[in-house]
């Protein structure tokens, strides 16, 4: 990837600016943002649409929601009605509210998780590649070791000896997947620790933390904003996953791939009910996939 | 073929180097940990005493280093230990749990990689072929949305459309030594389909992307410039580079089928060793857990260690020396 590496405030606009370089710093990021937007594709339209949906009723769950998340408000299993929109879920509770608040917890749990993973796996992957030698493959053996053992099962592994809570669940999973988000910002942080300007601000005397986060940060910061946005889909299928299993969020807070769990006995009688969790799960995953790919082909643009 | 077999000697010590820290890391993970392990198991109404008993009956009071060492060297012949579910003159050998079990597993996860792999490779490079058509982007966007599913919308969907509304399969897929090949086959063919649409969607992204990968280096060119014919070029240009990364497309996948099988079984209830480990987490059943999980990471280094072999002996570069 060929960066401007004197440039950082270029770069980290970097996905807004690639075809329009040297005019930029003329406009303002709003303008920047729209002139890109108005040309993205469809995809990313869709993927910015699901995403903003999502964050409003994450953050306006009691106003938006009917129903409190946890009152029992009606029997079990009730139909579609005007009452419930979309019925009640196994003890009667309201399945609208209870997805709308599952909005909350759910992504907000994995967001959570996904920014531990990068502070570790960032902060050691970037550690790793400054200082080279012992630090460096210390670090590197024991990440080989973690990523040996599949995520979920390690993730299982884990659960059983500490169990389950959702702090453990963050904590656990944030560690986990901070092995990828090392590989990734050691493997970039690599080719930026060798060039000039490093060199220079090493010389000077500047500090490690100065290093890192002035001089090499700036830098590999795109691929480590695309990498977030797989990363979190991961780790969003991976708690729901562990959810849907009974090992993950933990009742009464309403949680997408447990509500699946526990209301999937409704599917096998043709209600779709159940799937609307699941569904919205997918929904999500797809519309941040969408970004990220727009997202990286704009960064790739570039190379050309 | 001396410097081949170097290299491959080098790559299994590696793996089993691997394997022996991996299996280290997974038995003494209790010691690792905050948490009071024996407190958590019996209840909160154990005495310091049932405590201590319970601790020496598992082997929790001797070192870590004397553990692990019993513990893998029954492993080695044979000998998981025994599950902490046990009630009075009744106990249950995690080998005894996990041999059925792991049998059933590999019979789907086999019927699923039958039909994968060739199609997965098929459609991959049609893909890669065909880039940029409708057909290639009409891929595109359904193998996106595949993978970004969890395994568990994929098998509700399917449920609800060939159990609840065509009742062309039963819900659950539970089987036992009885169950007739034939039978077997029929009731496993919902969870396979599942695994079946996920590893398929990985796989031809990959293959495609390795495939794309290949065709845009200078050597392919030179040779499509050289006016040779593209049969020729995929046979005996390319293909023999593609090896290294199809091999690693299909272990890679593979070894995404051994986790995509625990959500899988738990959704059929078919009795794997997915669904036992998912048990024995939620009852806290150590033993169990941890036997599961090796033979989890041992499948899943083992595949690794394949891929990288395959490559090894497959490439160019080794097998004609200059």
């Amino acid at each position: 990837m060929s960066l401007q590496p004197d440039l950082p405030e270029e770069v980290v606009a970097l996905a807004a600016t690639a075809e329009a370089a040297p005019r930029l710093s003329r406009r303002s990021f709003r303008q920047r943002a729209w002139r890109e937007l108005k040309h993205a594709p469809i995809t990313a339209w869709i993927g910015l649409l699901v995403v903003t949906i999502y964050v409003i009723c994450a953050m306006f769950a009691p106003l938006i929601a009917p129903y409190s998340e946890t009152a029992l408000v009606g029997d079990a299993y009730e139909p579609w009605s005007d009452q419930f929109l979309l019925g009640t879920d196994q003890l009667g509770r309201d399945m609208l509210s209870r997805l709308i608040f599952g909005a909350r917890n759910t992504v907000g749990i994995a967001f959570l998780t996904t920014i531990f993973a990068f502070l570790i796996g960032g902060t050691l992957g970037l550690l790793s590649a400054t200082l080279g030698g012992w630090t460096d493959q210390i670090l590197g053996r024991a990440v080989d070791v973690l990523m040996a053992i599949p995520q979920l099962i390690f993730a299982l592994v884990l659960l059983s000896i500490v169990g389950t809570s959702i702090v453990n669940l963050i904590v656990i999973i944030a560690v986990l997947d901070s092995t990828r988000v090392y590989r990734l910002s050691r493997a970039v942080a690599m080719n930026v620790v060798v060039l000039d300007f490093v060199e220079a601000a090493k010389l000077q005397g500047e500090k490690l933390g100065w290093i890192i986060s002035r001089e090499v940060l700036p830098n590999i910061l795109p691929p480590l904003v695309a990498e977030f946005g797989l990363r979190f889909c991961f780790v969003f299928l991976t708690i729901s996953a562990l959810s849907f299993l009974g090992l993950g969020i933990q009742p009464p807070l309403a949680d997408w791939g447990s509500m699946v769990h526990d209301n999937a006995t409704l599917i096998n009688y043709g209600d779709i009910t159940p799937l609307l969790p699941a569904g919205a799960i997918a929904l999500l995953t797809v519309g941040v996939n969408f970004i990220v790919d727009w997202f990286l082909h704009k960064a790739s643009g570039l190379k050309e | 073929m001396n410097a081949i077999l170097k290299t491959v000697l080098q790559r299994l010590a590696l793996g089993f180097v691997t394997l022996f820290v991996v299996s280290a890391l997974i038995s003494t993970s209790v010691e690792l940990l905050p948490g009071d392990f024996a407190k958590e198991i019996l209840g909160q109404a154990a005495t310091p005493d049932t405590v201590k008993a319970f601790e020496k009956q598992v082997g929790l009071d001797r070192s870590p280093v004397t553990r692990y060492f019993s513990w893998i060297g029954g492993v080695l012949q044979g000998d998981f230990g025994t599950s902490y579910v046990a009630r009075e003159g009744y106990t249950r050998t995690v080998v005894s749990l996990i041999v059925p079990r792991l049998m059933n597993t590999l019979f789907l996860a086999a019927m699923t990689a039958i039909i994968a792999v060739p199609l997965a490779l098929i459609l991959g490079m049609l893909a890669a072929l065909y880039r940029n058509t409708i057909f290639d982007r009409l891929i595109n966007v359904t193998t996106l949305t595949a993978i970004s599913s969890p395994e568990f919308f994929i098998a509700y969907i399917l449920v609800l459309f060939l159990v609840a509304r065509a009742h062309l399969f039963p819900a659950l897929s539970t089987v036992d030594e009885d169950t007739t090949f034939v039978e077997r086959i029929y009731r496993c063919t919902l969870p396979a389909l599942t695994l079946l649409m996920v590893i398929v969607a990985h796989m031809m992204r990959m293959t495609r992307a390795a495939i794309i990968n290949l065709l845009a280096s200078p050597y392919i060119e030179m040779s499509r410039l050289k006016g040779i014919s593209p049969r020729r070029i995929i046979l005996h240009h390319a293909l023999p580079n593609a090896w290294a990364p199809i091999a690693n497309v299909i272990a890679v996948n593979l070894a995404y089928l051994i986790v995509g099988v625990v959500v899988v079984e738990v959704v059929f209830v078919y009795p794997g060793i997915g669904q036992l480990m998912v048990d024995a987490v939620s009852k806290r059943d150590l033993p169990v857990v941890q036997s599961c999980a090796l033979v989890f990471a041992a499948t899943y280094i083992l595949l690794n260690l394949a891929a990288d072999i395959v490559a090894i002996v497959t490439n160019p570069r080794l097998l004609h020396p200059r």
